[in-house]
C-alpha cells in the first residue's frame, strides 16, 4: 500500500511510508490497551490450565501470546500483524480439528473403550461390587484417627464397631460412645466428620470400604451417602502386578492382551475395556469385511452421484431461468425472480421436511394430486429415494445457482454478442463459445464449493430419508441413500456400537476426497481464466 | 495509511477474541465445571444436567436442598436426547456433572462405558414401583433413583367405540365397521416409520404371541445370551403383522405425526399412544378413554415400560453429596409429585403414584403399565432396534415375501451379531 502510495504524495511521503515511524499516542493507547486484554485472558486461561494439569496446553497458550505480543509490539512486520489472528483462527478451528479427527481414527475409540485403562479396572470392579443379599444395613458417622478415615457403625442390633480400610470392624467400648438416637455418632479416641469435612472429603469416603473381618470374603461395609453403609462384596477382583482381572465367582481370568479390554482364556471380553491406538486398523476394516466394503464403495459411487447431479441439474436449471428471465423481452420479470428466489430463503432442513410430507405414499400430495392417487414409494423403493433425494435437492438447490448465474450473465458486456451478432454468429453460437466460456469463469469456482458442500448435504439425506431404506445383507446399518457424511454419523453416534475410530478414520477419508476434487477442478478453472 | 494503526488495532482485538476461544477451547466447559473455585472438591457444589421440563419442576426441591445442605447445585439445562452422549464423552475429563437425568435403557451402555455408579437405596428401594426399580437395575446393582413411569396403551375415540374391545379381533370389527360406515377413515392408527417401522409401538402385539425379546432371568432381569426373538410365538407375530398389513390394519405410511393428527381429527376410533399425546387429543376437544391392548396371540399383550431416572457419574467430584440429592431429595414426594405434574407420567415413587391415580388417565395408563415388563437396558440392545424395525417394515409393506422367513433371517442375523 505504502509503496504505491507514496509517489502520489511526494511531500509527505517520504516520512509516513516509513513503517519504523513510531504511532501516534493514540493508536499506541488503544493497541496497548487491547494487548493487555488479550495478556490478562491469556493468563486467565494459562492459570486455569495449569492448575487442571494441562501443562502442555498451558505452555501453547504461552507462547503464542508471547508470539503475540511479539509482532504487536516490534515495528514493522506489517503482514505478521494481519495475518497473524487469521492463523490462530485457522489452527484452532481447522487444524486442530482435523489433527485431532487423524489421532481419533487411530484408536479404537467408542462405547466399550470410553476411557483410560486405569478407569476401566475401577469401573469393572465397581460394577461388580455388589451389597451382599440380605444384608444388614449399618448407620455410619464418618470419623478420622491415626490410621486415616474410618466408619463408625451402628448395627440394627445397636451393637457399636469402628473400623479402616487396613483395620477390620471391631466392637468398641460402649461406654465410649456418644449416641444420637440409636446411631452413634462419636466415640474417644476418633475424631467424627463434620458436614463441612464430609464436603471436602468426599471422594475418600465414597472409596472407602471397612472389610467386616480378616477375611475379606466376609464383604465390607461402604456408604455412598455418609450416613447408611451396607455390606458389599466384589465379584472382581484387579491384581495390580499381573495386570489380570480375576473372577472370584467362576475362577476366570482375564488378562489385557492388547485389544483394549480384558480377555479370558477362551477368547470372552469384559464389556467395559479402554481406549489404546489401534494404528490403520479402522482404515483396513473395510477390506477386512468385504460386505461392508462393498456397500461403502455403493454409498460413495452415490455420493459422488448425488453430489454432481445436484450441482449439474441445479446449475442448468438456474442458468435456464437465468437465461430465459434475463431476456429484456420478458414481461413481469421481477415477481418471477423474487418467486424462483423462495426455496432459497427457506432453511433447508424446513423445505426437506415439507418434501418428507409431500413424497408419502399414501397421503403425500405427490402420490394424490399428481399421479392420481397411485402408490409409489417415493422415499421407501431404494432408486426412486434416490431420485426423490436429486429432486428435492435441485429444488432446495437452483435458486442460488440462479442468482449466481443471473449476476454473471449480467457482467458480461453486451457489445461481445452484438460483435458476435456482426459477424454472423448464431444465437447459439453466441451463447456456446462466448456467453457460456465466460459465465464459466465467473461461476466454476462456485460449483466446485457448491459440489464439496452437497457431498456433505447432511441435512437433505438425513430430514427425508435418514439414508434409507437399508440395505440387506450387511450387518451394519448403511441404507441405499446414505452418503459418506451421514455414514460417519450413523457409525458415530447411532445404532449399535458407537465406533467415533471408524466414524474420525471414514472422515478422513471424505476430506481426501474432497481436498483432491477440489484442487484437480481448481487447477482447471485456472485454464478458463486465460479465456480472459 | 492513516487507517493502518486502526486496523492493527482491529487485528488486536480479534486477537483477544482468539485467545479467549482459545481458552474455552483449552479448558473443557469452563462454565460447568465452575472453574472458579480452583479445587472442585472443596465447595460441595453439585451439579446436575436435566431437561427444561424437570428443571422447572425440581426448581423448588432444589432450593430446599441447598438450603438444608449448604451446598450450591448448578442445574445445567439440556436436551434429553443428548444427555446420554454427553455425558459419555464428558464424564471422563473429569469436568462432567454428578448427577443426571437418564432414560433407564440407557443404563447398560452407560455402564458398558464407565461413566455411571451404582446407589446403593436400602430400604428405600421398597417404597418404589417394583417396576421402576427392575427398570434401573442392572447386573444386580441399581443405577439411579427412578422418577417417572411411561407406557404405551390403547386409546379410543369413545364416540366412535364407546366400549373397551373385548378382544383384538373386537377391536379390528369395530375399527372396519367405523371406517365402512364412513364415520373414521382408519381402523387402528399406530404411528411407525415407513423404513423403520416402530419395534416399541408394536411390542404388545408382538407380547401378545410371543413373549420377551431376551430370557429372563430368575431376578426378572433380562439375559443377553438367550435371544428369544426368534421363537415359535414371535415368528407367528410375524405372520399377523403380514396379514395386518396387507388389510392396513397396520400402515407403514402413518408416521407417528400423521397417527397424532388424524386421531385428533377424529379419523380413527382406536390409536395405540402414550401419555404423551394425550393433551393434544384433549385440545382437539376429544372425548377419549385409555384401556389395555386387547391380546391378539392369546397372551397378554404387555407393553414395554420406559423408566426415567437420575443417575450418580462414576467421575462424580461430589459422590456423596449426588447420593444424598437423589436418594433423599428426588426420591421424595414433593420432586416425585412435581416431576409428574409437569409431565403427565406417573410418578415411581409409590404414594405419589397412589396419590396421582386420581387422575384418570394416569390411572388407566399405570394399570396398564403395572402388567408391562422394563424395556431391556442390556447394550446388547441398542444392535437390536435397526434390524427389528427394518424387518418389520419389510412385512408390513408386503416387500421380501414370506413374512416367517424375514423374522426368522433377522433373528438368526441378529443373533450372529451377538455372538461376533
Amino acid at each position: 500500500m505504502t509503496t504505491k502510495s507514496a509517489p502520489k504524495a511526494p511531500a509527505k511521503a517520504p516520512k509516513r511510508g516509513i513503517h519504523h515511524q513510531p504511532p501516534s499516542m493514540r493508536v499506541l493507547a488503544v493497541k496497548i490497551v487491547l494487548l493487555s486484554l488479550v495478556d490478562a485472558v491469556a493468563v486467565f486461561a494459562m492459570s486455569a490450565l495449569f492448575f487442571k494439569g494441562d501443562y502442555a496446553v498451558a505452555g501453547i497458550v504461552l507462547i503464542v501470546t508471547l508470539l503475540v505480543n511479539w509482532i504487536y509490539l516490534s515495528p514493522g512486520l506489517l503482514p505478521a500483524k494481519y495475518l497473524t489472528p487469521g492463523l490462530i483462527f485457522l489452527g484452532i478451528f481447522q487444524i486442530f480439528v482435523i489433527v485431532y479427527s487423524m489421532i481419533i481414527a487411530f484408536t479404537n475409540y467408542g462405547d466399550g473403550h470410553n476411557s483410560t485403562k486405569e478407569d476401566a479396572v475401577a469401573s469393572i470392579v465397581l460394577q461388580n461390587t455388589q451389597r451382599v443379599e440380605g444384608s444388614p444395613a449399618y448407620r455410619v458417622t464418618v470419623v478420622d484417627g491415626l490410621g486415616g478415615l474410618g466408619l463408625l457403625a451402628t448395627s440394627p442390633e445397636g451393637e457399636v464397631l469402628v473400623g479402616t480400610q487396613e483395620e477390620p470392624l471391631e466392637p468398641v467400648d460402649p461406654g465410649a460412645v456418644t449416641l444420637e438416637g440409636e446411631r452413634a455418632v462419636a466415640v474417644e479416641g476418633w475424631t467424627s466428620l463434620a458436614m463441612q469435612d464430609i464436603l471436602q472429603r468426599q471422594q475418600e469416603i465414597a472409596a472407602l470400604q471397612v472389610p467386616l473381618s480378616d477375611d475379606l470374603a466376609d464383604g465390607f461395609l461402604r456408604t455412598t451417602d455418609a450416613v447408611n453403609a451396607y455390606v458389599f462384596e466384589s465379584t472382581f477382583v484387579y491384581d495390580e502386578a499381573a495386570g489380570t482381572m480375576t473372577d472370584t465367582l467362576t475362577g476366570t481370568v482375564y488378562e489385557d492382551r492388547g485389544n483394549g479390554a480384558f480377555e479370558s482364556a477362551d477368547g470372552q471380553q469384559l464389556g467395559t475395556g479402554w481406549q489404546i491406538f489401534v494404528g490403520g486398523q479402522n482404515f483396513l476394516y473395510p477390506f477386512e469385511n468385504p460386505r461392508y466394503g462393498g456397500a461403502l464403495l455403493s454409498v460413495m459411487a452415490w455420493t459422488f452421484a448425488f453430489a454432481i447431479l445436484s450441482v449439474g441439474i441445479s446449475f442448468f436449471l438456474g442458468l435456464f431461468l437465468a437465461i430465459a428471465l434475463n431476456d429484456p423481452r420478458m414481461r413481469s420479470k421481477q415477481v418471477y425472480r423474487v418467486l424462483s428466489i423462495l426455496p432459497y430463503a427457506f432453511p433447508s432442513f424446513l423445505g426437506a421436511l415439507v418434501w418428507l410430507g409431500l413424497l408419502n405414499t399414501e397421503f403425500g400430495f405427490v402420490n394424490n394430486a399428481i399421479f392420481g392417487s397411485a402408490d409409489i414409494p417415493w422415499l421407501t423403493d431404494p432408486w426412486l429415494a434416490k431420485v426423490s433425494m436429486i429432486v428435492v435437492n435441485v429444488w432446495l438447490g437452483f435458486p442460488y445457482m440462479f442468482l449466481i448465474c443471473l449476476g454473471a450473465l449480467q457482467s458480461i458486456p453486451e457489445e461481445l454478442t452484438e460483435a458476435a451478432a456482426v459477424d454472423g454468429a448464431t444465437g447459439w453460437q453466441v451463447f456456446g463459445r462466448i456467453k457460456f466460456p465466460l459465465l464459466l469463469v465467473s461461476t466454476a469456482p462456485l460449483l466446485i464449493s457448491s459440489f464439496a458442500f452437497n457431498f456433505n448435504n447432511f441435512n437433505t439425506i438425513y430430514m427425508l430419508t435418514r439414508g434409507g431404506p437399508r440395505m440387506q445383507g450387511i450387518e451394519e446399518n448403511v441404507g441405499h441413500t446414505d452418503l459418506l457424511i451421514t455414514l460417519v454419523y450413523k457409525t458415530a453416534f447411532e445404532g449399535g456400537t458407537r465406533d467415533y475410530g471408524l466414524a474420525a478414520a471414514l472422515s478422513i477419508i471424505i476430506f481426501i476426497v474432497v481436498a483432491t476434487v477440489s484442487a484437480i477442478a481448481f487447477r482447471r478453472t485456472k485454464a478458463l481464466e486465460d479465456l480472459n | 495509511m492513516k487507517h493502518s494503526g486502526l486496523m492493527k488495532a482491529a487485528g488486536v482485538g480479534a486477537l483477544a477474541l482468539t485467545l479467549a476461544a482459545c481458552a474455552g477451547g483449552g479448558t473443557p466447559a469452563p462454565t460447568e465445571g465452575g472453574s472458579e473455585s480452583p479445587a472442585p472438591q472443596g465447595g460441595g457444589e453439585l451439579v446436575v444436567w436435566m431437561d427444561e421440563n424437570r428443571a422447572a419442576a425440581l426448581e423448588g426441591v432444589v432450593s430446599t436442598f441447598e438450603e438444608e445442605t449448604g451446598t450450591t447445585v448448578e442445574v445445567v439445562i439440556k436436551d434429553f436426547g443428548t444427555i446420554r452422549d454427553d455425558l459419555t464423552t464428558q464424564a471422563p475429563s473429569g469436568e462432567g456433572p454428578d448427577v443426571v437425568l437418564g432414560a433407564h435403557d440407557w443404563i447398560g451402555k452407560l455402564v458398558q462405558n464407565g461413566v455411571i455408579s451404582p446407589v446403593e437405596l436400602g430400604e428405600i428401594a421398597g417404597d418404589f414401583e417394583e417396576v421402576s426399580i427392575q427398570a434401573m437395575t442392572y447386573e444386580g446393582s441399581v443405577y439411579g433413583v427412578p422418577v417417572s413411569i411411561e407406557n404405551i396403551a390403547l386409546v379410543r375415540n369413545t364416540a366412535l367405540a364407546p366400549e373397551a374391545p373385548a378382544s383384538w379381533d373386537d377391536l379390528v370389527a369395530t375399527g372396519q365397521a367405523a371406517v365402512e360406515s364412513g364415520e373414521a377413515e382408519f381402523p387402528l392408527l399406530v404411528g411407525i416409520d415407513p423404513n423403520n417401522a416402530d419395534p416399541y409401538h408394536l411390542y404388545p402385539m408382538q407380547a401378545s404371541f410371543g413373549g420377551p425379546v431376551f430370557g429372563i432371568n430368575e431376578d426378572g432381569s433380562y439375559n443377553a445370551d438367550d435371544l428369544q426373538l426368534g421363537n415359535e410365538g414371535n415368528v407367528a407375530f410375524a405372520t399377523a403383522l403380514g396379514e395386518w398389513g396387507a388389510q392396513g390394519i397396520i400402515n407403514p405410511n402413518i408416521s407417528q405425526d400423521i397417527a397424532k393428527e388424524q386421531f385428533a381429527n377424529g379419523a380413527s376410533p382406536y390409536t395405540i399412544t402414550g401419555p404423551w399425546n394425550l393433551s393434544t387429543f384433549q385440545d382437539a376437544g376429544i372425548e377419549y378413554a385409555v384401556s389395555e391392548i386387547p391380546s391378539a396371540g392369546g397372551q397378554p399383550a404387555t407393553p414395554f415400560v420406559g423408566v426415567q431416572g437420575f443417575m450418580v457419574s462414576a467421575y462424580a467430584n461430589n459422590p456423596i453429596v449426588a447420593a444424598q440429592f437423589i436418594t433423599e431429595y428426588v426420591a421424595g414426594e414433593e420432586a416425585q409429585t412435581a416431576i409428574f405434574e409437569s409431565g403427565q407420567r406417573a410418578p415411581a415413587l409409590s404414594s405419589a403414584f397412589e396419590a396421582a391415580q386420581s387422575n384418570e388417565d394416569v390411572a388407566a395408563f399405570g394399570a396398564v403399565g403395572a402388567e408391562g415388563v422394563p424395556m431391556p437396558n442390556i447394550p446388547e440392545m441398542d444392535a437390536l432396534w435397526a434390524d427389528w424395525g427394518t424387518t418389520e417394515a419389510q412385512i408390513i409393506a408386503q416387500q421380501g415375501g414370506d413374512p416367517a422367513a424375514l423374522w426368522t433371517a433377522m433373528a438368526e442375523k441378529i443373533q450372529g451379531s451377538l455372538e461376533g
